[in-house]
């Protein structure tokens, strides 16, 4: 049966396991952003053994075979985590052709998982993974339902064992693109997501009915049913994506009838239910530069919104909306800083508060021993603008800090510091 | 009858006053109309009336200064005086009656000036009915100006102006081969467009290569749909507008009997043949930049800057060598084929090419941070071994878009006798943690960080979220 073939497969991605070589390392001298109970440390060391963390401190034992990494004036936190991504789908955004995260169909919604069309040498990696950006939550998208399916997490270290977890959660749309792919109507979108939720309830109380052909019919299919099962038992994340107040209001109200474990993505006007969410621990994915009403469900747009939801005791995790330029989330980080958001929440909004949001803060998000060696040696403060990532580790393996970016820079550098007597840039090297 | 449909008529009937031919002057019905007021350019028909809000001298006092030129000045004042810069040093004199504001630890860089934005053809809300920068109707509509598509009522120039920008080009977007007129505009908030207009700024002709005007054509079957076709377009339209100028040279030499038909389209692409209107031209890759600066060659006229750019970075010296500049992003890429070989260093190796490299913002949401975009591109220069120092870096959003602008004579740099477009910034501009405190247009202050007062809003903001009382 095709869906059997599908879910095997997936589960079979996330089985593979990670690399099995990895070097020890320590890095040693810099200012360590633990993100876990130990703080701040100062001079701190920080030990990787077999793509984990050993051990984090200020005194800390060195292994005899471990390579050192002088982080000195540095900082070093964990890695970036985006939280909405479509790495290894989407290569150029205008060639259709490399376009693989998103469908215009109703034969898959909520089912429609684009983790089995990663690329994991896309180009758009390498770009983005220097610049320390770790781990990605896969976002699908459908033109056609407001049910846009489920996404995984991948790492950014590899070609193997990259997919971590799969489904990670359900994604959905409201809101003005919800509107219109409902029919035209904000209540429509609703309706169509709450009858998604009842038939998904009913379907899983009556399956032997259902396979003899002996219950009412569903709108949606098989599979679409049963990709739902994990977010109406309230198991996996449903990413909501909505911006205006009154759309936020009317969803959390549905979230709670039906005991989902509800976030908002995109939230623009999250500030004004600030605290409602923090009340039902719902947690919101945002991008904190957006000050512009560019939509009418999103008048309220402010870059205090950052500032009020954390203030109110709301998780909130920053995203860029651009996979290409994922990186851009540290710049993003300083401008909720500059508007206000403590300089360590900012950090926690790119790395360990994305891994809460989607439950994987057990194993990665924070400088702890036992958890994933994701981290970054940063030159400077990793929200200022001329800071860069001088060493990115990824579960323990030192990152080659190169990309195609820099060959490209690296060939055309050399032309304009040489003279024009020297072959043309086709002929350099790498 | 509105003001604003009463001052529309008033400006028609100027038109065609000094359009038209003087009947009323014949003293005879057939002898020869009088054609002396008759000329291939007719005046601006949409003249500014911009004029600077009222300001009172001020001193700006122990400020580092990158004042636009390269250089920079620590501990240094900036005197402004009747919308002018008056003075630039060490310790000046204060005089009396003059406002003396403390900038210790603070900057002071000229305001920044965005030579690629879609701010009122694309504002703030993005609906359809407020889409107005594209005029996908034909190939060349050399015919259009962006300023009569203007809103000025878009939101975004007032968070452009809080981020410190004084001076924007706003274009007509890239679905054309040319795209019409642009216009450039002070960032003062005003009813109408005319209110913004920088007096006797050029003009600028949008024109773009590449992908995008072949798609929009090519996706209809029309014409072009490919790049040659891309090129033969250009090259069709300038030797038309050859022609149309021969015409009225012709008759210009004596004026005798009617004057050619006026072609509003021709009457365009012919300034630019002039050397009136400054061509600004959207192109990526290395090779059409190239390709284009042969057409300009074979049409006697010059390229202006390239926006975009993305692939500067591979021909900086054929760039220095036309003296066209190239306006970049400091870190777009892979959003479309021509923009896959986009690299973090294009600015600054541009620059180190010896061509005059500058950055834009073509976003209402980047334009808001164009001192950050700067520092991106100068820290990733830095990183490669380019030595740029931040105050030539500050050139890149000041004095280089004055140039290709045209309007390096009044604006772009903290000189004596230029104007007092000045940003006092909350510290380093090159830090992400930086604001513009301070936004002075012609020496007024029009921007204050700390002063409600003085942070605008438009008329669409109002009752919405976060500004007014009415919302709940």
């Amino acid at each position: 049966m095709k869906r059997n073939h599908l879910y095997m497969a997936l589960a079979l991605a996330g089985l593979v396991a990670a690399p099995a070589f990895a070097d020890t390392y320590a890095i040693t001298g810099g200012t360590v952003y633990t993100l876990g109970s130990a703080g701040k440390i100062e001079h701190g060391t920080v030990i990787i053994k077999d793509g984990k963390i050993t051990a984090v401190g200020a005194d800390v034992a060195i292994p005899a075979d471990a390579k050192r990494i002088d982080a000195t004036g540095k900082m070093v936190t964990p890695g970036i985590i985006d939280p909405e991504s479509v790495f290894g789908l989407d290569e150029v955004d205008a060639v259709y052709q490399t376009q693989d995260s998103s469908v215009t169909s109703t034969h898959f919604t909520a089912s429609f998982d684009p983790t089995s069309g990663i690329n994991p040498r896309s180009m758009v990696i390498p770009v983005n993974r220097v610049e320390g950006v770790t781990r990605a939550v896969i976002a699908p998208g459908n033109n056609s339902s407001i049910l846009q399916g489920r996404g995984s997490v991948i790492s950014l270290d590899g070609v193997q064992g990259y997919v971590l977890k799969d489904p990670v959660a359900l994604f959905v749309t409201l809101g003005e693109a919800g509107q219109k792919t409902a029919g035209g109507a904000r209540a429509a979108a609703l309706m169509t997501l709450r009858e998604s939720l009842q038939d998904a309830k009913d379907y899983a109380a009556n399956r032997a009915s259902y396979d003899k052909a002996a219950r009412r019919a569903y709108t949606l299919s098989r599979e679409d049913l049963e990709a739902l099962q994990p977010a109406v038992k309230g198991e996996m994340p449903v990413v909501v994506q909505v911006d205006r107040a009154s759309d936020i209001e009317a969803v959390m109200s549905l979230a709670a009838e039906f005991k989902l474990k509800l976030v908002v993505s995109g939230g623009a006007e999250a500030w004004v239910v600030a605290d409602e969410l923090a009340k039902a621990k719902v947690p919101v994915i945002l991008n904190p530069t957006r000050d512009l009403p560019e939509a009418f469900e999103s008048l309220g747009a402010e870059f205090q919104d950052a500032v009020k939801l954390q203030k109110a005791g709301v998780l909130i995790a920053f995203e860029v909306g651009d996979t290409h330029k994922s990186w851009n989330v540290r710049q993003y980080g300083g401008i909720a800083v500059s508007n206000g958001l403590p300089w360590l929440e900012a950090v926690k909004a790119m790395t360990v508060n994305p891994a809460r949001i989607y439950g994987l803060d057990k194993g990665v998000g924070s400088l702890e021993a036992g958890k994933d060696a994701d981290l970054v040696v940063w030159s400077g403060d990793p929200l200022e603008l001329s800071s860069f990532a001088d060493q990115v580790f990824i579960r323990g393996k030192a990152i080659p800090m190169i990309d195609r970016q820099r060959e490209l820079r690296d060939r055309y550098l050399s032309y304009i510091k040489a003279d024009a007597s020297v072959l043309p840039p086709a002929y350099s090297g790498n | 009858m509105s003001l604003r449909q009463l001052s529309a008529v008033a400006c028609s009937a100027t038109v065609i006053a000094l359009a038209l031919p003087a009947f009323a002057d014949s003293p005879a019905s057939n002898s020869q109309p009088d054609y002396s007021s008759v000329s291939e350019f007719p005046p601006d028909p949409f003249p500014s009336t911009y004029h600077p809000l009222p300001s009172t001298p001020t001193l700006i006092r122990h400020v580092t200064i990158y004042t636009g030129t390269g250089a920079e000045i620590d501990d240094g004042d900036v005197l402004m005086k009747d919308g002018k810069v008056a003075a630039v040093g060490k310790s000046l004199d204060a005089g009396s009656g003059v406002t003396v504001i403390d900038g210790t630890g603070k900057y002071v860089t000229p305001g920044i000036i965005d030579i690629h934005s879609h701010l009122g053809v694309y504002p703030s809300p993005g609906v359809d009915a407020l889409s107005d920068g594209n005029e996908l109707t034909n190939p060349d509509t050399a015919n259009v100006r962006a300023e009569n598509s203007v809103w000025p009522q878009d939101p975004g120039f007032n968070t452009a102006r809080a981020g410190g920008v004084t001076t924007l080009e706003i274009l007509p977007g890239s679905g054309n081969l040319i795209g019409g007129r642009s216009v450039v505009l002070k960032n003062i908030p005003s009813v109408t467009t005319e209110g913004m207009k920088f007096p006797d700024a050029p003009y600028g002709l949008k024109m773009a290569c590449g992908e995008n005007p072949k798609r929009v054509y090519g996706s209809k079957g029309a014409f072009p749909s490919t790049l040659m076709g891309d090129v033969a377009g250009y090259r069709q339209a300038w030797a038309d507008a050859q022609a149309y100028d021969y015409q009225w040279k012709a008759w210009e030499k004596d004026k005798k009997g009617p004057p050619p038909a006026r072609d509003i389209k021709m009457e365009t692409l012919a300034e630019v043949l002039n050397g009136r209107v400054r061509v600004q031209m959207h192109c990526y890759r290395a090779n059409e930049m190239a390709t284009m600066l042969d057409v300009a060659k074979e049409f006697h006229y010059h390229i202006a800057a390239f926006h975009h750019a993305v692939e500067a970075y591979k021909i900086p010296k054929l760039l220095a060598a036309n003296g066209t500049c190239a306006a970049m992003w400091a870190d777009w890429w892979g959003f479309k084929m021509e923009a896959w070989d986009g690299i973090r260093e294009n600015i600054p190796m541009v620059d180190a090419g010896g061509a005059c490299a500058m950055i834009h913002s073509d976003d209402q949401n980047g334009i808001q941070r164009l001192n950050q975009e700067t520092a991106k591109a100068w820290a990733a220069g830095i990183r490669v071994g380019l030595n740029i120092s931040e105050a030539h870096a500050v050139m890149w959003m000041t004095l280089n878009p004055a140039k290709a602008l045209g309007i390096d004579s009044v604006t772009g740099s903290l000189e004596n006798g230029k104007a007092a477009d000045v940003v006092l910034w909350t510290g380093n501009p090159f830090s992400v943690y930086s604001h513009a405190e301070k936004v002075f247009l012609d020496g007024a202050l029009v921007y204050d960080r700390d002063d409600p007062k003085l942070q605008p809003k438009s008329d669409f903001e109002l009752g919405k979220l976060g500004v007014t009382g009415g919302a709940l």
